[in-house]
């Protein structure tokens, strides 16, 4: 799958006034990878992102991107990107039809618009003004104008932020779609299963430093393959007996909810059972889960990536 | 072509370039002409210089606009520069403004039935430089300024300045002489003066030579500053130096408003367009 990186970030930093966003982020993304960057905002990840894009300029590191440095390769790299900006905004009275024509006529090599708004479905849109879309057309729209050129490598920030659950599942639809085009796509996320479902590999940012970086799977056996029962009981546990059931690594409570890391799982769950028998205490729920990347962001941070 | 389609669709655009200078010739021609043919040349002067001083408005408010709301922040991820995106914006307003141009002509000779139509060669020489130059003027507020408020406010203080002292609402000989003496600066008594010669004497553009020239000048350095301070992003803030640039884009008035103060005849000609319309103001006031 490596063939050749494509995205090559080293040691980049960045800081605004007092703030250091980045505090040496490294990575790299193969062709035609899909690599996500995953973090709760304000780790930087936009602030990779605008690097790559040429928005913003680095305070140090280098990037570059299929050789090209994007301060300094001016046009010639602005014809190999495309990018959905976090939040791609548009004159309110341009149409969907002439946004497309718009941005297309900047470059030498192009697609139509008529494929492309077929192809996110906007054919019926054509002729509305931006202003009149909904947050999931604008979104496609931002989605069609980052292929317009039909780039090598696309960036997608925050691709399906502040959509809803479906119009967030034809977004995704999409990028699976251009995925198969092997198009090298760099996206930012803060949604665990975007980023489990549609990234080839992840690199897991928090306060400006990448902590963990892999193909999913891996992360998760990195983790140590704890599994995570999510227990609700009629009365409050006090006394941490929790943490010495039998196969519980770790034990922490949220809310209501205690959260069991066990690396045996039915022993667990047998000890519980009984120890909830002794106690006189009832089971309200009990939700077993394999880890996610959330876990093992919660287990790096000790935070959850959601406030 | 893009920009042009925006621009029509924009309700304030449409008042600022279309119809308010409509409605300052019908109040021009009918009420200080009192219908009188021969008064039009020097009023249809006012109105056509208004209408191109009207793009500073247009173009700094755009332009502030598209950078607020993220629009410029997409266009920079395109291989669309900076001098591409103002040029753009320079030309559709251009050719937005040549329509109303004609009709203000049309309207000149079919209702207020004015006789020929002046050196339209000049006019037209004069309406171009002179859109390009207000219009980049424009866009040089929309760079030093940070906020929509900001450019409001300085795009109210310069377009005062050029409203009263330059000729175009209070004739300039009859500002006190003082003011005339600051007004030799301005880009807009040049514009002014040069329009209404052409409508009135049918002068030349050879003969308006200084007039042409400085508004060149002033047209390719406030192009020039635009474009360096230029801004995408709506945090990036205009730095001090911003203004020091800025402050460039009269250095062309200032050289011309030398040479004029000493050698020029802009008040002479002034006071010949005036005569022109003379019979019904009276003008003892005026001591020359």
């Amino acid at each position: 799958m490596l063939t050749a990186a494509t995205i090559e970030v080293e040691n980049l930093t960045k800081r605004y006034g007092d703030v250091e966003a980045l505090r040496g982020v490294s990575f790299s993304v193969g062709e035609g990878e899909v690599f996500g960057l995953l973090g709760p905002n304000g780790a930087g990840k936009t602030s990779t992102v605008e690097i790559l894009e040429g928005l913003r300029t680095p305070d140090g590191g280098r990037v570059s991107v299929c050789g090209l440095d994007p301060q300094t390769s001016g046009v010639e790299y602005k014809y190999i990107i495309g990018a959905a900006l976090q939040s791609t905004a548009l004159p309110d009275k341009m149409r969907v039809r002439e946004a497309l024509d718009l941005f297309g006529g900047f470059y030498p090599r192009r697609r139509g618009a008529a494929e492309l708004m077929n192809r996110f479905g906007l054919e019926e849109k054509r002729n509305a003004f931006y202003s009149q879309l909904s947050g999931g057309q604008k979104q496609r729209l931002a989605l069609a104008m980052a292929l317009v050129n039909d780039p090598r490598v696309v960036f997608l920030d925050e691709p399906t932020a502040g959509l809803d659950p479906q119009v967030r599942h034809e977004i995704y639809d999409i990028i699976e779609e251009l995925k198969k085009e092997k198009k090298t796509i760099l996206m930012t996320t803060h949604y665990i299963e975007e980023a489990e479902k549609l990234c080839d590999r992840v690199a897991i940012v928090d306060h400006g430093k990448v902590i963990a970086e892999g193909t999913p799977s891996e992360l998760k056996k990195r983790s140590g393959a704890v599994t995570r029962i999510t227990v609700r009981m009629a009365r409050p546990e006090t006394n941490g007996a929790l943490n010495t059931l039998e196969g519980v690594t770790e034990c922490r409570t949220e809310a209501e909810d205690y959260l069991l890391y066990s690396t045996r799982v039915p022993r667990t769950i047998v000890a519980l059972v009984k120890h909830l028998e002794e106690q006189n205490n009832e089971l309200v729920s009990l939700e077993i889960a394999a880890p996610s990347l959330e876990d093992i962001f919660l287990e790096l941070t000790g935070r959850r990536l959601r406030d | 072509m893009s920009r042009m389609r925006l621009a029509m669709r924009n309700r304030a655009f449409l008042f600022f370039s279309l119809i308010m200078p409509l409605a300052f010739l019908f109040i021009y021609a009918g009420i200080f002409g009192r219908g009188r043919a021969q008064a039009v040349p020097y009023l249809l002067a006012e109105v056509l210089a208004l209408t191109v001083m009207g793009s500073f408005w247009g173009l700094s408010v755009q332009l502030v606009t598209f950078r607020e709301q993220g629009i410029l922040r997409r266009f920079r991820v395109t291989p669309v520069g900076a001098s591409a995106m103002l040029a753009s914006s320079l030309l559709s307003n251009y050719f937005l403004t040549l329509p109303t141009i004609a009709i203000e002509f049309f309207l000149s000779r079919s209702v207020f039935h004015m006789a020929g139509l002046g050196n339209l060669i000049s006019v037209f020489i004069l309406v171009t430089l002179g859109t390009i130059s207000f219009a980049s003027l424009g866009l040089i507020v929309a760079s030093v300024t940070n906020t929509m408020q900001e450019t409001q406010i300085i795009n109210q203080i310069i377009w005062f300045i050029f409203l009263f002292i330059s000729g175009v609402t209070i004739p300039f000989p009859m500002l006190p002489g003082a003011v005339q003496a600051f007004a030799v600066f301005l880009p807009a008594t040049y514009l002014v003066s040069g329009l209404q010669r052409a409508m009135i004497d049918h002068t030349g553009i050879l003969d308006l030579g200084m007039y042409a020239a400085s508004l060149i000048g002033c047209a390719l350095i406030a192009f020039l500053v635009a474009a360096q301070l230029f801004r995408w992003d709506p945090e990036a803030k205009a730095p001090r130096r911003a203004k020091l640039w800025a402050a460039a884009a009269i250095i062309p008035f200032l050289l011309l408003g030398a040479w004029e103060t000493f050698n020029g005849d802009l008040r002479a000609h002034a006071m010949k367009n005036l005569q022109s319309i003379r019979e019904p103001y009276s003008l003892e006031r005026i001591d020359h």
